[in-house]
C-alpha cells in the first residue's frame, strides 16, 4: 500500500498547486478562496475538513445570521438573563439562587433518513448542550411535524421517531413533559424533529465553552471516536489514502443512551468538585467544532495531538477524526493539578477520558498527527468568522392570492346536526386527536418532580422541594398560520406558547426557538424566514421575553416544494410554588366556565378550515400582544390566588376543542350557552388569539369578575362544568363516551 | 432511631434519587450504595431501583446481577434482609434468582408509561403490610420489558402460596402471565414489581396520588418495631 506524504502545514505551503476537493465538501469557490486568503496558502486536508464543516449552513448560520441579529438588537431589558445567545444554551435566573438553561434544536434531516437513530441522537445532542452549561438536565420536550397522518411513509417515520425519542430519553432518566405532534402533507419528505431540554443549576455553577489559562489540559471524554456521522470527510480520506479501508460509512450517527447517562453523571460530579475551567460538547462538526470554539472563546490558543484521540476504528484518517460526529463525547479544559481527579471520576463512571492537548499562550489552534503539524489556524476564523450571506429575498408572487382566498367565506354548517358532525370531525382529526398513544411511550415520571406533563398546556417541573419553586415550558408553532403570513405566524407561535405557560400559572420569562424553513437559496423562502424572524423579534421585545438561543434548520424541502415556514417557539416560565399550578382538566361539577378575551370571525389557517374544507387561505388570526400580556397576568393572578381550578388556552380547534379536552381529561362534562353577539359556529370554531377558558368555583365568581373588570379583560360566562356530556344549548349534545372514543381512537387506528 | 434503607446505584440507574426521596418522605434514612461496594454498609433493607442498568444490554438486569454489591445482597437476602426490586430492580432480582420468573418485552413491543391500577394481593410481606389485601391502588408503570412470564409450575406455586403480591387491574398493560405485576419470595422479605411506587408518594407530583408511600412505611414499621 503506497501512501502519499502526510499533508502537513509545511507540505501544503510547499505544494500550492495541489487540488483539494473543496466543492465536494460543500464549500463554494469564493469560500475556498477566502480560506486560502486567511491562511496565506492552500489549506491542508485537515484544515479544509474543519473549515468546510464549520462554515456549513448548519454550523455557521451563514444565511440566517444577518436576520438573527435582531434577537440581540431588539432584546428587551431583562434582569433574568444570565447567559445569552452564542453559548451552548441561554441561561436565566429563576430566583432563590437557581438558574435555568433551556434550548430547542432540530434533527430533521437525519430523522427522515433513519427515524429511530435520527430522533434519538437529536435528544442526545440537546441534552449535552444543557450539561455543557453546568446544569443537570431535568426534562425534555419534543415538537414534531410529520406528513399526512394516513400517508404510508408517516407510518414508517413516526413510530421510529417516537421510539427513538423514547428509547434515548427514557434511558437517560429525563421526563418528557411536552411538545406537539402535527400532521400536514407539506412535511411529507421533510418531517421536523425538534428536541428541547431544560437544565437546572445554581448560579455559581454556570460553565462556559472557553479554553483559558495556558498549560491547562484539554480532555476528551466519553465514547470512542468512530466513522459515524462523517459526511464529506471520506472524500478527503480517499484523496489521501489508497482504497484499502471501509468505504461506506453511515452519515447518520448512532446513539448509545447508556453512555450518555454515564457522561451526564460523570460531568456533574466533576462540576460539583469544581474541576472544570471550560467545557464543550461534541455535536455537529465534532472535534473541529469543540476545539475551534473552545480556543476562540478563550484567551489563548490550543495545541492538540490527534493521535491521542481514542478510536473505535484505527483506520480513520485525521480528517475523519476531526469531522466525526460520533455521539456521547465531551471536551473539558482542566487545570493540570486537577487532571488526576478528573480522570478518577471518569474512571468511576467507566467513561474513557484522555488528555489530547493543552491551552497555549499563543493565539493559534495547532493540531498534530504522527508528529506533523496538520492544522495551524486562527480558531476564530474557523468558529466565528465564517461567511455571512445577504441572501436575496422577495415576497412570493403567490402570497397575495393565498391571502385573498378568504377562509371566512367557506361554507359553514347550516344546521345543528351539521355543526355537531363537524365538531366530531374536528376532535377526531389527526391534529386535534389525543396524542396519548405517542406520549405514553415517553417516561413522564422519572426524577419525581413532574408537576404537569402533556397534554397539559405546558410541562411543569418542580426545582426546589422545600419552597416549591418550579419552571414551566411550552412549545408552539403553527405552520399554516406562518404560511399565510410569516410575520404574524411567528408572533402567534410566541403568543400561544406564552399563553400556554400562563394558563398553568407560571410567569413567562424567556424564549428559545427552532426555526424550520425551506431552502435559503429560494428568495420566497428567505422572505418567509426574514419575516418570521422580524415578527418574533418584535413580539419578544414587546412581551419582554428575550430570545436566549435557539437553532435554525434550513433546506427542509424536497425539490421545489418547501415545508410551511415553521417557527417553533419555546417559552420558559417560572412559578413560585408549584402547588398553585392550574391544570387543564375540569375538577368539580358546578364550577362556572368563563371565556376570557374577544372572539372574532377568524378562520384563516384554522383547524376547521383544514378538517372540513381541506383549505388553507386568508389571513391568520390577529395578534394583540398587549392583550396577551393582560390575559397572562390575569391567569397567573387567578392561579396564585385560587380563583380558578382549571384553565385551557384556546388555539387550533377553537373553544370546542379546548372544552372537549378539559372535559375528557377531567371526566366531567360541560353545558355551554352561546353568548349574546356570537353565532354558535363562530363561538365554537373561531381561532382568535388572546383567549382562554377557565373554570371558576362559585365562591370565587365575584372576586374573579371584579379582577377582570378592573383590568379591562373581557370575561364572558359561557356555561358550567356538569354531567357526562358536552352540551351546547339549543344545538347538540355529545356524550363523553362518544367524544372519548373518537378523540382517543384516531391515532392508534392510524399508527398502531 | 430510624431504619436505614440502602438504594443501589448501578451505571444506568435512573430512579435512585427518587427512591431515596420516597424513603425520606416515609421517615426512614436513605443510604446510597454503589454497585462496586463490597458490603451493604449495615443497612436494614435495600431497594434496587428502576432504570436501565448497564444499558439493559444483553438482557435487562443480566449484567447488574453480577455487580460486586450483589454478592452480599444475595447472601443477606437469603438470610432475611428485606429487599425491594422496582422495575429494573425486579428484573435484577429475577436474574439473581431471588425471585422466580422473568420479564420479556411488552407484548405490544412499545415502551409504555401510564398510571396503572393494581390490586394488592398479599399484604403480609415486608413491603406491603401497610396495605390491606384486596386494596386497589394506582401506581405509575413505565417500561419496555415488563411482561412477566414463568413456567406453569412456577405460576401454580406462586398462586397457591399467595406469592403474587400485585396484579394488574382493568388493563393488562404488557401481556404478563396471570396479570402479575409483582411477586414475593417464600419468606416475604424479597418483593419485586414492575410499577414504580416511588413515583406515587407526593400529592402534587406525577399522577398526584400517594398510593406508593405504604411500601416505604410498611418496611419502616417492620424495621423499627423489630
Amino acid at each position: 500500500m503506497s501512501r502519499t506524504p502526510l499533508d502537513t502545514v509545511e507540505h501544503a505551503a510547499a505544494t500550492p498547486d495541489v487540488e483539494l476537493p473543496w466543492a465536494e465538501l460543500g464549500l463554494k469557490k469564493d469560500e475556498y478562496e477566502r480560506v486560502v486568503e486567511i491562511l496565506g496558502r492552500r489549506p491542508t486536508g485537515a484544515e479544509l475538513a474543519m473549515y468546510s464543516v464549520m462554515w456549513s449552513e448548519h454550523c455557521s448560520y451563514k444565511s440566517s445570521k444577518v436576520h438573527l441579529r435582531q434577537f440581540g438588537e431588539k432584546a428587551p431589558e431583562n434582569d433574568a438573563m444570565l447567559v445569552g445567545i452564542g453559548e451552548n444554551a441561554g441561561v436565566v435566573d429563576v430566583g432563590q439562587g437557581y438558574a435555568v438553561t433551556f434550548k430547542v434544536e432540530s434533527h430533521n434531516h437525519p430523522s427522515y433518513v433513519e427515524p429511530y437513530q435520527g430522533a434519538a441522537t437529536g435528544v442526545g445532542g440537546i441534552v449535552r448542550d444543557i450539561i455543557a452549561m453546568g446544569a443537570r438536565p431535568v426534562a425534555v420536550v419534543d415538537p414534531l411535524r410529520f406528513g399526512a397522518a394516513d400517508h404510508p411513509d408517516t407510518k414508517r417515520v413516526l413510530p421510529g421517531v417516537v421510539a427513538g425519542i423514547g428509547g434515548y430519553g427514557n434511558c437517560l432518566g429525563l421526563p418528557n413533559i411536552g411538545g406537539e405532534v402535527v400532521f400536514d402533507s407539506c412535511y411529507q419528505g421533510n418531517p421536523l424533529v425538534n428536541a428541547g431540554c431544560i437544565g437546572v443549576m445554581r448560579h455559581e455553577d454556570i460553565h462556559l465553552a472557553k479554553a483559558s489559562g495556558a498549560g491547562n489540559k484539554v480532555i476528551l471524554y466519553g465514547a470512542r471516536t468512530g466513522g459515524d456521522g462523517i459526511g464529506g470527510a471520506s472524500i478527503l480520506a480517499s484523496e489521501t489514502f489508497d482504497d484499502a479501508k471501509p468505504s461506506k460509512r453511515p452519515a447518520v450517527q448512532v446513539g448509545d443512551p447508556f453512555q450518555e447517562k454515564l457522561l451526564i453523571e460523570c460531568t456533574l460530579e466533576a462540576f460539583r468538585e469544581k474541576l472544570v475551567v471550560g467545557i464543550q460538547d461534541l455535536g455537529a462538526a465534532g472535534l473541529s467544532c469543540a476545539t475551534s470554539e473552545l480556543a476562540s472563546n478563550g484567551s489563548g490558543g490550543m495545541r492538540v495531538t490527534l493521535d491521542d484521540v481514542p478510536l473505535r476504528d484505527s483506520t480513520l484518517s485525521p480528517e475523519e477524526i476531526l469531522m466525526s460526529e460520533s455521539q456521547e463525547r465531551m471536551c473539558a479544559v482542566v487545570e493540570p493539578g486537577k487532571v488526576d481527579r478528573f480522570l478518577e471520576i471518569c474512571e468511576k463512571w467507566d467513561v474513557i477520558a484522555t488528555v489530547i492537548g493543552e491551552v497555549t499562550d499563543g493565539d493559534r489552534l495547532e493540531i498534530y498527527w504522527h508528529g506533523g503539524k496538520i492544522v495551524d489556524v486562527d480558531p476564530r476564523t474557523v468558529a466565528h468568522e465564517g461567511p455571512v450571506y445577504e441572501r436575496p429575498y422577495a415576497r412570493p408572487s403567490w402570497q397575495d392570492a393565498l391571502q385573498a382566498d378568504d377562509a371566512n367565506k367557506l361554507p359553514r354548517p347550516a344546521t345543528s346536526e351539521e355543526l355537531k358532525d363537524q365538531v366530531l370531525k374536528l376532535v377526531g382529526s389527526p391534529n386535534q386527536a389525543s396524542k396519548s398513544w405517542i406520549t405514553s411511550q415517553y417516561d413522564h415520571f422519572v426524577q419525581g418532580n413532574t408537576v404537569l406533563a402533556q397534554p397539559e398546556d405546558s410541562g411543569m417541573i418542580r426545582i426546589d422541594e422545600e419552597t416549591g419553586l418550579g419552571v414551566a415550558l411550552a412549545t408552539d408553532g403553527n405552520g399554516r398560520y406562518a404560511k399565510l403570513d410569516p410575520y404574524t405566524g411567528a408572533q402567534l407561535a410566541l403568543a400561544e406558547a406564552y399563553r400556554n405557560v400562563a394558563t398553568t400559572g407560571a410567569k413567562p420569562l424567556a424564549v428559545s426557538d427552532c426555526l424550520n424553513f425551506g431552502s435559503p437559496e429560494d428568495p420566497a423562502v428567505m422572505w418567509q424566514f426574514a419575516e418570521a424572524v422580524r415578527g418574533l423579534a418584535d413580539a419578544c421585545q414587546q412581551l419582554g421575553t428575550p430570545v436566549t438561543g435557539g437553532n435554525v434548520s434550513l433546506y427542509n424541502q424536497t425539490g421545489e416544494a418547501a415545508i410551511h415556514p415553521t417557527p417553533v417557539v419555546a417559552v420558559l416560565g417560572v412559578i413560585d410554588d408549584v402547588a398553585r399550578r392550574t391544570p387543564v382538566a375540569f375538577q368539580e361539577e358546578g364550577q362556572l366556565l368563563y371565556l376570557l378575551g374577544d372572539t372574532r370571525e377568524e378562520f384563516g389557517g384554522s383547524a376547521w378550515s383544514q378538517v372540513v374544507h381541506d383549505h388553507l387561505g386568508g389571513l391568520p388570526p390577529k395578534v394583540d400582544l398587549e392583550r396577551e400580556r393582560l390575559l397572562a397576568e390575569i391567569l397567573i393572578a387567578a392561579s396564585r390566588d385560587g380563583m380558578i381550578d382549571s384553565a385551557h388556552d384556546l388555539s387550533d380547534g377553537g373553544l370546542i376543542q379546548a372544552v372537549v379536552e378539559s372535559a375528557l381529561l377531567g371526566g366531567k362534562g360541560a353545558r355551554l350557552i352561546v353568548p349574546d353577539g356570537l353565532d354558535a359556529f363562530t363561538f365554537l370554531f373561531s381561532e382568535s388569539a388572546g383567549r382562554a377558558v377557565v373554570a371558576v368555583p362559585r365562591s370565587e365568581e365575584v372576586r374573579f369578575n371584579d379582577m377582570c373588570g378592573a383590568r379591562g379583560l373581557p370575561a364572558t360566562r359561557i356555561g358550567v362544568v356538569d354531567g357526562d356530556s358536552v352540551d351546547v344549548q339549543g344545538e347538540f349534545t355529545l356524550s363523553l363516551t362518544e367524544l372519548r372514543e373518537i378523540h382517543e381512537g384516531t391515532i392508534p387506528a392510524l399508527l398502531a | 432511631m430510624t431504619a436505614r434503607i440502602g438504594v443501589v446505584t448501578f451505571p444506568g440507574s435512573l430512579d435512585d434519587r427518587d427512591t431515596q426521596r420516597a424513603i425520606r418522605l416515609a421517615g426512614a434514612e436513605p443510604v446510597a450504595l454503589w454497585h462496586k461496594d463490597k458490603d451493604l454498609k449495615q443497612v436494614d433493607a435495600v431497594v434496587l431501583c428502576g432504570g436501565f442498568s448497564y444499558g439493559d444490554y444483553l438482557r435487562a438486569g443480566a449484567i447488574a446481577r453480577f455487580s460486586p454489591v450483589m454478592e452480599p445482597l444475595i447472601e443477606q437476602a437469603k438470610a432475611g434482609l428485606p429487599v425491594l426490586g422496582i422495575c429494573n430492580g425486579f428484573q435484577i432480582l429475577t436474574e439473581a434468582h431471588l425471585l422466580p420468573g422473568t420479564m420479556l418485552r411488552n407484548n405490544h413491543l412499545h415502551f409504555i408509561c401510564r398510571d396503572q391500577k393494581l390490586r394488592v394481593e398479599n399484604a403480609e410481606t415486608a413491603w406491603t403490610s401497610d396495605y390491606t389485601a384486596g386494596q386497589e391502588i394506582h401506581i405509575p408503570l413505565k417500561n419496555i420489558d415488563g411482561q412477566y412470564v414463568a413456567d406453569q409450575h412456577t405460576l401454580d406455586t406462586l398462586e397457591s402460596e399467595g406469592r403474587v403480591a400485585f396484579r394488574y387491574l382493568d388493563v393488562n398493560p404488557n401481556g404478563s402471565n396471570n396479570d402479575i405485576a409483582g411477586v414475593a419470595n417464600e419468606a416475604g422479605n424479597v418483593v419485586g414489581l414492575m410499577p414504580h411506587p416511588e413515583h406515587a408518594v407526593e400529592p402534587l407530583i406525577g399522577t398526584g396520588r400517594t398510593d406508593g408511600l405504604p411500601f416505604f412505611t410498611s418496611i419502616l414499621k417492620k424495621l423499627v418495631n423489630a
